[in-house]
């Protein structure tokens, strides 16, 4: 070994790789990669499920039978919903990076440049499953492709408190705002008041200030999607109600509250009614010993789901879309197209759908018929999510520069201001300030 | 053994290019080369296509045109970049004339003779050594409006009746931010102010107390004019990083409430992550420059002053 120099070891090294495989010669002579090298691989990011159970049951059991039946490889990798788009930019900027990104809201709007259309996958799902909803289509349509394939709709409805509300004489949940004022009243009267998100989170605080300014009339823009519209009397009135609501009937920490603030809150009995997808109540069947009302009985047994109540001018939702993104830089865009084909062949997304218990509402009409919605009537409200949805730009369209507004708050900011002490008035002109900058 | 030499040579001259060596200019700048390569890979190159990227109409996936000074405009005139910019210079401002207050504070009381003296020293750079963003989220907890155990400490004290919001009022909210920030950047003005107080000569106080100057009087007219050159630079660099902060806003406000404590970092990754509007969001920060680079000028231009006098 004294002896031994690299010269000779490297040499050493490559008549026994010779030996073995035939050398480098005999690896590159076919003029194909080696055999581990021929696996497709596709790379999944999506994010953290509100339910743990179905990203449990991707990895245990759905994407190892989707390698098996398509031959390749799937390698999810899940993260926070924040980080969902840090990671999609960089890698359209960068060129590599996951094949298949989930998109919240009509994000895909923002990257149509750098997606592959989706379209014919997307118009097969819809003609076997009665139809896509209207909603997925704007979303992750821009009226020429698909720029995403629709994944599901995260239902924000409100979950409450049925023996609070009950005590306080609310029977039945609030039809009109008006109504839900009072109750919220005397809710907050007894240390019970409602929790609401006004901070800068993508989930909660847009999916409550987006349609609760359409039920009074308000809108960002006309349906030109240009003429910004937003300083109306209507809006005006919205913001007016709003800054008299909160302090009579809200939780006022809520202005700095984050996505898991109210699960945190209504888990601990802080307050009586949030805007939500139906985590919290999942959460209360999940861990029915932990979570108790205050009477000693399981909680999951005292809270019900209702619809965000109407306006002047109506009810609405905004509902949290989640649709897959196959990128253009993707080396692996047949594969991906397999994959997609197969986790929403029927069989196979209805296993996961069932996981989900009613927290996602598939996008296309077919589903509504499943008997999930039968089995817990507390989750049956979660039905009609997808289908109720308005996408934001209301009554433009949700392209890329409502998503602009969407990302900067300003809708959710306009409410937050007039809530902090500033005159409706004002809070109105200056989100018609800065909508003009981006409708320009 | 110069035979030896020759005969191993086998006569023949060294090659040009190893002599080329032996001039110790060509040395230097061998030798510096791999500095300069990473210098400009990872300071210069991003920097200047930051330069690039808000000249022209970049939005993520498109690579835009050159639209000159088009986003720059764009972005003064704009209410949030406006309210940031204030933000930022006030946050910067608070925090930095508290953190050396405090640190040069700690500095000279770590700097007195104590048992335990290493044990504590070491402890006092606990909240910078852990990762901000895990640091930040144990202060959102204490901040948070409803679950807060400032709040809960304070009201089981008898000092408060009602809840603090904390992260909610846009006041208490840019206060609750400075307060994390001071927190976090105090161990490096102690240190730093420590290390500058340990090159100053016991001597020199002992001198002065000879003649008779009081304890303020000595760190006034003896201490303090030895530690400034240190003391400026110190403050150079967390004016630097504090201009710059981001993790900490992120993860406590996110710029909310109502863009209350939306710093130019915050902003910029709103409009250029969020929104995919890589110009604007490179224009935000880049607004911070003739800032910082005027400050810095001004600081080393003083820190020189200082030295040679």
């Amino acid at each position: 070994m004294a002896n031994t120099k690299r010269r000779g070891l490297v040499k050493a090294a490559g008549g026994v790789t010779a030996a073995h495989l035939g050398g480098l010669a005999g690896i590159f002579a076919p003029g194909s990669a080696p055999a581990y090298g021929q696996t497709k691989t596709v790379h999944w990011l999506k994010w953290n499920d509100f339910v743990p159970a179905s990203d449990q049951l991707l990895r245990r059991e759905m994407l190892p039978a989707a390698e098996k039946a398509l031959g390749m490889k799937i390698n999810l990798e899940t993260v926070n919903g924040n980080d969902l788009q840090p990671r999609v930019t960089a890698a359209i900027q960068a060129g590599a990076g996951p094949d298949l990104i989930m998109a919240f809201n009509n994000q895909t709007h923002l990257y149509s440049n750098s997606v592959v259309d989706l379209s014919a996958l997307a118009e097969d799902l819809g003609k076997k499953e009665d139809g896509l909803y209207k909603y997925a289509r704007a979303i992750c349509s821009d009226g020429k492709m698909f720029m995403s394939m629709p994944w599901a709709v995260i239902g924000g409805m409100i979950a409450y408190r049925k023996s609070w509300f009950d005590e306080v004489g609310a029977t039945s949940f609030p039809k009109t705002w008006d109504e839900y004022r009072k109750v919220g009243k005397l809710l907050k009267a007894k240390g019970r008041p409602i929790g609401q998100t006004l901070g800068h989170t993508f989930g909660d605080a847009p999916g409550f200030t987006y349609p609760y300014m359409w039920s009074w009339g308000g809108k960002e823009v006309e349906a030109d999607g240009k003429t910004v519209v937003i300083n109306s009397k209507e809006t005006v009135e919205s913001v007016k109600f709003m800054t008299a609501f909160w302090k009579e009937a809200h939780d006022e920490g809520g202005l700095a509250w984050d996505d898991t603030n109210n699960n945190r809150a209504f888990l601990s009995q802080t307050i009586s009614a949030t805007l939500n997808g139906a985590s919290i109540y999942i959460e209360t069947l999940r861990k029915a010993d932990q979570y108790k009302t205050d009477k000693g009985g399981p909680m999951n047994k005292d809270i019900l789901h209702a619809p965000l109540p109407a306006g002047p001018a109506g009810q609405y939702g905004f509902h949290l879309l989640q649709s897959h993104m196959l990128m253009k830089y993707s080396k692996n865009q047949d594969a991906a197209k397999e994959f997609l084909k197969w986790i929403h062949t029927e069989s196979n997304y209805e296993r996961w759908f069932i996981s989900q218990k009613g927290f996602a509402t598939p996008c296309t009409a077919k589903w509504e018929k499943h008997k999930v919605w039968d089995e817990d009537p507390v989750m049956t409200p979660f039905k009609v999510a997808a289908k109720l949805g308005q996408a934001v730009g209301h009554a433009g369209p949700p392209n890329g520069k409502a998503a602009e507004v969407l990302s900067k708050y300003i809708v959710t900011d306009m409410y937050a201001k007039a809530a902090q002490g500033m005159p409706a008035e004002d809070a109105v002109k200056w989100a018609e300030g800065e909508l003009k900058k981006v409708y320009v | 053994m110069a035979v030896t030499t020759t005969a191993g040579t086998g006569g023949v001259r060294p090659r040009p290019r190893i002599r080329r060596f032996e001039d110790e200019r060509w040395l230097a700048y061998a030798l510096l080369a791999p500095t300069a390569v990473l210098l400009a890979l990872f300071i210069a190159y991003p920097f200047v296509k930051g330069v690039l990227l808000s000249l022209t109409s970049s939005r993520v996936g498109v690579e835009g045109e050159f639209v000159g000074l088009k986003n720059f405009i764009k972005v003064f005139n704009d209410g949030i970049f406006r309210e940031a910019m204030w933000n930022t210079f006030w946050y910067t401002g608070v925090t930095t004339v508290f953190k050396l207050a405090l640190g040069l504070w700690l500095a000279l009381l770590l700097n007195r003779n104590f048992k335990g003296k290493a044990y504590l020293r070491a402890a006092i750079l606990l909240p910078f050594i852990i990762p901000t963003v895990l640091s930040t989220f144990a202060w959102k907890w204490m901040f948070d409006p409803t679950f807060s155990v400032i709040n809960w400490a304070l009201f089981k004290v008898g000092l408060i009746e009602q809840r603090i919001n904390w992260l909610g009022d846009p006041d208490l909210a840019m206060a609750s931010i400075m307060i994390v920030n001071i927190w976090r950047g105090v161990p490096f003005f102690a240190i730093s102010l420590l290390a500058g107080l340990q090159t100053i000569s016991p001597e020199l106080q002992e001198a002065a107390a000879i003649d008779g100057a009081r304890p303020l009087q000595r760190f006034w007219y003896v201490t303090w004019p030895l530690l400034l050159p240190v003391t400026m630079v110190v403050v150079l660099f967390s004016v630097i990083q504090t201009f710059a902060d981001f993790q900490l806003v992120y993860v406590m406000t996110g710029g909310g409430p109502a863009n209350a404590t939306h710093l130019f970092a915050t902003y910029a990754y709103q409009l250029g992550i969020g929104t995919g509007l890589l110009s604007e969001g490179a224009a935000v920060s880049l607004a911070v420059f003739p800032f910082l680079f005027l400050i810095v000028v001004v600081q080393l231009l003083y820190i020189r002053r200082v030295e040679t006098r």
